[in-house]
């Protein structure tokens, strides 16, 4: 299809300027078009076209990647993708008309700004991976993530665009094949798409591993593969550590990029909130050898590996709204006065029976302080004190829970309103269920107020699992003497 | 338009009178039975009334095997005899003239607007082949477009719901819907759809099997809807039929 001049219509809408001209398509920025009586409907928000070059006349494969994008766009809610419009006839006008998103793409913020630092880094990856876990709680995977493709909004948030290759667990996936073959971008792919397994949403999770060893080192993992051998590196291979590119960066924060890059699925961040949590709380990283090394794994270690992956084979993954059901973040609010022995018994039973079922759920547990509890003559120290002070109570609190497995991280949010701040804390890391009290936090005012379990129930995100004290003492006493 | 597709009711009136519901509910505007409303079932009166009160008002019916066998039993009765025809002589003997009347008028296929109807498969559709994999849906669809017809063929016939679709390669590809969810049936693209059983299901999940066809939004819906087969189950073993058809409503085997 050939380029549009300004004032053309279709279907009701009016081509504007020309925003991109690409291999695949064009996009414009359109306005609805004036009706007969010269008014125009006004636009919710600016619009733009998109229209591929190919048209179904050219052949049903060409176009097959516009037919994903347009089912997929018109299927996706949320603040993380162009809101859908409207979209032509395939085998008459094909065009999709989204919203036109204001932004940056990571793309063009890594071009401007060259090095950027652990901070921004972890940021703008941090708000990639919040994006990239709404899509896959929609029941879709991106799975041609890069940086090209994410819009970063000016309040720093991120939009996926381009669902081109994407695979929607609900809908027919118009890509597999029979003979199975490697669909994505070479640089960014995953092991198992190379192999031609889709619809893993970790696959998802390694291609951001290697947006961020680009934004850490401004080098790519893997190279720029242009064979199918070349591709199958990552099956096998691990690459330099990115401290040995930049030295100074932090074990955290490779230990997190490593993981990401993993080659088997299974050994990476089981869902993009878990990643997401991590990048914003790096003091809670669990570093391993794989974050200290600054020095890449050895001849004979990938020799064997190469060897072992000739014959690996990706299994076909659940849905991947359920797989990550399976991975929740599970969030507990420990009150930290005027709270019984009992209720803190109680809630930790409540969380041991939360985990028990769900082997890779991750662990986070909070407490609220009210700001005036650090002394405000000598604010720095007073703060460090008590934080640390309401820190070791929490770890021990947890104590005798079996955490074996269970990433476990404990974070004093400083706070005037409880359930505001228990709130936010959810809602900014995706907790999936949330375990507090239910006569907890400021008992005495039940009477008076809507208490903080009952604003916290009525307004979190997630499921709120409200804990009744489960060790009636005093009844226990009392039928201990009746049976006497 | 919006496209109810009720296919292999057996007899079976209660699961119908769910499926008919839940379609209205759905805003449904054109409804269409894919053949054996009858077989199996104790109620072929009930249900070939409810249908021929919907045909008088546009719907549209096709023949489908075991409508074929209640209009003719097969003569072999005793002990090689198939389930079917077992049943067969009963149900035949159930009807008035009006109703063999009007199951002899059926059509084996319909035709309308990109989309080919028929009960078993369109590649020879008097033989009741089964589209039970992508090559018996590939030879289906090859029949359908080598009469210019489809490009999306809807079938009923093997009890399963289940969409055959190609994609970017020649070979038809097999995806197992998940109820209630809309699938992207563009019009370009061929696609064999099996809307599975209203009165038999045969997944082991009891619930009435049917689909709706919104030819708007290009889009399929493959739904299931529970319906009371105790009743069902009750009003076979009252009919004194094989004590194996209401169990398998029991238990949607």
């Amino acid at each position: 299809m050939k380029l549009l001049n300004p004032g053309h219509l279709i279907d009701g809408f009016e081509i504007e300027a020309c925003l991109h001209a690409g291999g695949m398509a064009h996009i414009y920025q359109v306005d609805y078009a004036p009706s007969e009586d010269g008014t125009r409907r006004a636009a919710e928000f600016p619009m733009a076209m998109k229209i591929p070059r190919m048209t179904a006349s050219d052949g049903a494969e060409n176009i097959v990647s516009f037919e994903i994008e347009l089912q997929i766009l018109s299927e996706l809610k949320g603040p993380h993708v162009p809101r859908f419009v409207a979209a032509g006839d395939l085998a008459r006008v094909p065009y999709l008309v989204m919203e036109y998103v204001k932004g940056q793409t990571l793309q063009h913020i890594m071009d401007k700004s060259g090095a950027l630092s652990v901070t921004e880094i972890a940021t703008l990856g941090a708000a990639i991976a919040r994006a990239v876990h709404s899509l896959h709680q929609q029941n879709v995977c991106h799975l041609d993530l890069k940086p090209a493709n994410i819009l970063i909004r000016s309040d720093g948030t991120a939009v996926l665009l381009d669902f081109g290759l994407s695979c929607h667990a609900h809908h027919p996936d118009l890509l597999a094949e029979e003979l199975r073959k490697a669909v994505g971008s070479p640089v960014w792919i995953s092991p198992e798409q190379v192999v031609g397994v889709r619809g893993d949403p970790r696959s998802d999770i390694f291609a951001m591993g290697v947006m961020l060893y680009e934004m850490v080192t401004q080098a790519l993992p893997f190279g720029q593969p242009v064979t199918a051998a070349g591709m199958r590196q990552r099956l096998w291979m691990d690459p330099p550590p990115p401290r040995q590119h930049r030295p100074e960066v932090p074990a955290w924060l490779q230990e997190i990029i490593l993981r990401c890059l993993e080659p088997v699925a299974a050994d990476r961040y089981p869902s993009a909130s878990h990643l997401a949590f991590d990048l914003t709380h790096p003091d809670q990283v669990k570093v391993t050898a794989r974050g200290q090394q600054t020095q890449g794994t050895g001849f004979w270690t990938h020799f064997k590996r190469w060897l072992r992956a000739s014959g690996m084979a990706y299994q076909p993954s659940p849905l991947p709204a359920q797989q990550i059901e399976q991975v929740p973040i599970v969030m507990v609010a420990v009150p930290h006065h005027e709270v019984s022995d009992a209720t803190l018994y109680s809630l930790r039973e409540a969380v041991a029976r939360s985990l028990g079922i769900r082997p890779g759920a991750r662990l986070a547990c909070v407490t609220v302080i009210s700001p005036g509890l650090t002394s405000s003559t000598d604010v720095e120290k007073g703060e460090t004190q008590v934080h640390r002070w309401h820190l070791s109570r929490l770890q021990q609190w947890a104590q005798p829970l079996d955490l074996g497995g269970h990433q476990t991280s404990f974070h004093v949010l400083e706070s005037g309103d409880v359930a505001d701040a228990l709130l936010r804390y959810a809602e900014g890391n995706q907790v999936n269920m949330l375990i507090m009290g239910a006569a907890t936090h400021g008992l005495q005012l039940q009477r008076v107020l809507a208490t903080v379990p009952i604003k916290v129930a009525m307004q979190a995100p997630c499921t709120v699992i409200l804990v009744k004290q489960s060790l009636p003492f005093e009844r226990l006493v009392g039928l201990a003497e009746t049976a006497e | 338009m919006k496209l109810a597709l009720i296919s292999d009711i057996h007899a079976n009136r209660q699961a119908l009178q769910a499926c008919l519901a839940h379609a209205r509910q759905q805003g449904v505007d054109q409804l269409a039975f894919l053949g054996d409303l009858v077989g199996y079932g104790a109620d072929p009166v009930a249900v070939l009334d409810e249908v021929m009160n919907c045909a008088a008002q546009g719907a549209w019916v096709l023949l489908g095997n075991h409508d074929e066998m209640a209009l003719s039993p097969p003569s072999s009765q005793g002990a090689d005899a198939s389930v079917g025809s077992q049943s067969a002589q009963w149900t035949h003997d159930q009807l008035n003239a009006s109703h063999r009347a009007f199951l002899a008028k059926l059509p084996l296929t319909w035709s309308h607007e990109g989309l080919l109807l028929v009960h078993a498969s369109a590649d020879q559709p008097a033989t009741w082949r089964y589209v039970d994999g992508e090559g018996a849906a590939g030879r289906c669809l090859d029949q359908a477009l080598a009469q210019q017809q489809g490009p999306h063929v809807l079938v009923g016939h093997v009890h399963h719901q289940t969409l055959y679709y190609r994609g970017t390669g020649r070979q038809l590809m097999r995806f197992e819907p998940t109820p209630g969810t809309p699938v992207p049936i563009p019009l370009h693209r061929p696609m064999v759809g099996c809307v599975g059983s209203c009165g038999q299901p045969r997944d082991g999940d009891p619930r009435a099997m049917y689909a709706v066809v919104d030819r708007t939004r290009q889009k399929m819906t493959f739904h299931r809807v529970p319906y009371n087969h105790a009743e069902a189950a009750a009003a076979i073993r009252q009919a004194n039929l094989p004590e194996y058809f209401a169990q398998r409503l029991e238990r949607g085997r």
